[in-house]
């Protein structure tokens, strides 16, 4: 990584121990999102479309504050609300900010037939690379989580680079530096954990949720993105957030089982057929015998007996 | 012409220059839409396999690129599907399998050793050509709904995702099922039968071929009772 360029680990003529020496330093990084401090205000939809050059989208309107149903191939974070009625009769406005969970394992990348269409990144960013791209769609196939959206015009997908242009850069997401309430965290994945669990003991102690956790998928190897919740055991709550999110059965079964069951059979029957043909040779066509008969049959005698028997008949 | 072929034959015995008359066996019609669905095929197997593997990727790249190849993988499926239907058209009476296929289904073991001596006499087409058009049949029909749900994928709301992961696994599985048969199809049709690609581009068999390989046929052709009488006529 670039960081070894400017990792010192000895020093010539230099008294007493090499500073920085043995650094360990975590390259994995991470959004955390509060959900339980979002007020919905949107600026950080605002900033996504900004930084990366969108303008706003036509809203839709459903007796709510949901501006549009999802994300689309150039709005790629969008709140998603949920007016929510509790057991006891109260209720409470979930408020979650959707956008790519740079997944461990991800279904977008696993699903991709197109060389170096999506990539992912040592510090945990799974990024599109729009100019490979063949906009076959199979990404939307493999995401648990529906972010990949297909743009008809360009027939490229696109998604949240988790500001990779930015982080890369030392900088910090967009979406994070517009957050006016501090609900959006950036650092490394170690430190970003740490913060939702203390953040979520918190609420479990305090505030009386006596469920809040922290929502950090282990069925897609955890993800970049992670969530602090009211209730973390019913995600589903905060605009359809897959309690088990899981690259889909079906997509692991033809990337994986069927490829090489499906290689091995053509490369099998490749080779059957070069064996065939190396040991039984051609179907020769056979010259019509002087007594051939509709009804001669295989068998050598059966078919005298019938030419036979068919020469009789017709004299 | 069926006249003029009994004519001919009146004599029980074959000379050799009867053996090398011409019989036709595809129209000018059917030998155009064989190749339209041939080269459509193979169109949409170099792309497919493209999609299929990292490993022959490459594929893509010589018929113009991955976004090229998907953007015309589904238009070239339409004009195979097209192709296939108009062969269901016209052969499905010559496909319907029968007692005499099924005869011949149990001497497949000395058919694969090349003893066809030993086989029973088949039509215009034997069981083993039948089996081949009616799983391409069903398989364009499958692979036809899924790719259509894989073309336009992306209108598919997010409810019905289930459609997109059946569509993966249907479309691969049944193109894998396909290209099974093409390779035998292209071997047994243009290495392993003499006589039997260039049919598929002038037209003409031999009599001593259709004699040799689809008997009952050729008594149908050259106007003598069929060797199995009680055989429907389509």
């Amino acid at each position: 990584m670039s960081q070894a360029a400017t990792e010192l680990i000895r020093i010539s003529g230099h008294a007493g121990v090499v500073p920085g020496k043995g650094l360990n330093r975590e390259f994995q990084v991470c959004k955390l999102v509060d959900t339980t401090t979002c007020i919905g205000c949107k600026a950080c939809e605002v900033a996504c479309l900004e930084w990366n050059g969108y303008t706003f989208s036509e809203t839709t309107f459903d007796n709510s504050y949901q501006t549009m149903p999802e994300t689309a191939w150039n709005y790629w974070n969008l709140i998603k609300f949920n007016e929510h009625e509790r057991a006891d009769g109260t209720m409470m406005l979930l408020m979650r900010k959707d956008q790519c969970m740079h997944c461990a394992d991800p279904g977008c990348l696993a699903a991709c037939p197109a060389d170096a269409a999506i990539v992912q990144y040592a510090n945990g960013i799974v990024d599109f690379q729009e100019q490979n791209c063949i906009g076959c769609g199979y990404c939307m196939t493999g995401c648990p989580f529906n972010i990949p959206k297909f743009d008809p015009p360009s027939r490229k997908v696109f998604k949240c680079t988790l500001c990779n242009d930015r982080v890369s850069v030392g900088l910090e997401p967009a979406c994070i530096k517009a957050c006016p309430t501090g609900c959006l965290h950036f650092g490394t994945k170690s430190e970003m954990k740490e913060l939702a669990e203390t953040r979520a003991a918190q609420l479990r102690t305090n505030s009386g949720f006596q469920d809040a956790g922290v929502y950090d998928p282990d069925g897609v190897g955890g993800t970049h993105v992670i969530y602090v919740l009211h209730d973390a055991k019913n995600p589903e709550l905060y605009g359809g957030l897959p309690k088990d999110p899981r690259i889909p059965w079906s997509v692991r079964l033809w990337k994986t089982p069927l490829k090489w069951l499906g290689n091995a059979a053509i490369v099998g029957g490749i080779v059957g057929m070069a064996l065939h043909y190396m040991r039984f040779g051609l179907k020769r066509v056979e010259p019509i015998p002087p007594d051939a008969s509709p009804n001669a049959s295989q068998n050598q005698k059966q078919k005298q007996n019938e030419a036979r028997r068919d020469e009789g008949g017709r004299v | 012409m069926t006249t003029d072929a009994v004519s001919r034959s009146s004599s029980a015995g074959q000379n050799a220059s009867q053996n090398e008359e011409s019989i036709v066996r595809y129209t000018f019609a059917e030998r155009v839409n064989h190749w339209i669905g041939a080269l459509s095929y193979t169109y949409l197997l170099m792309t497919g396999l493209a999609f299929w593997s990292p490993y022959l990727y490459w594929l893509a790249a010589v018929v113009g690129g991955g976004s090229a190849a998907r953007l015309w993988h589904p238009w070239f499926g339409l004009i195979f599907s097209a192709s296939l239907f108009w062969t269901f058209k016209e052969w499905r009476g010559d496909m319907e399998i029968d007692d005499a296929d099924r005869a011949w289904a149990k001497a497949i073991p000395d058919y694969i050793k090349n003893e066809d001596d030993k086989l029973p006499p088949v039509g215009r087409f034997n069981y083993g050509q039948k089996l081949f058009f009616w799983g391409i049949f069903y398989s364009v029909i499958l692979l036809l709904l899924s790719g259509v749900a894989l073309w336009y994928t992306e209108t598919l709301p997010w409810s019905l995702r289930f459609v997109r992961y059946a569509a993966v696994l249907i479309h691969a599985s049944v193109a894998l099922i396909t290209i099974g048969l093409f390779l035998i199809h292209v071997y047994m049709s243009a290495v392993l039968e003499e006589g039997s690609f260039g049919s598929m581009i002038n037209g003409y068999v031999t009599r001593a071929w259709a004699w040799t390989f689809h008997r009952t046929w050729y008594y149908d052709v050259i106007g003598k009772p069929r060797p199995r009488p009680s055989l429907p006529k389509q």
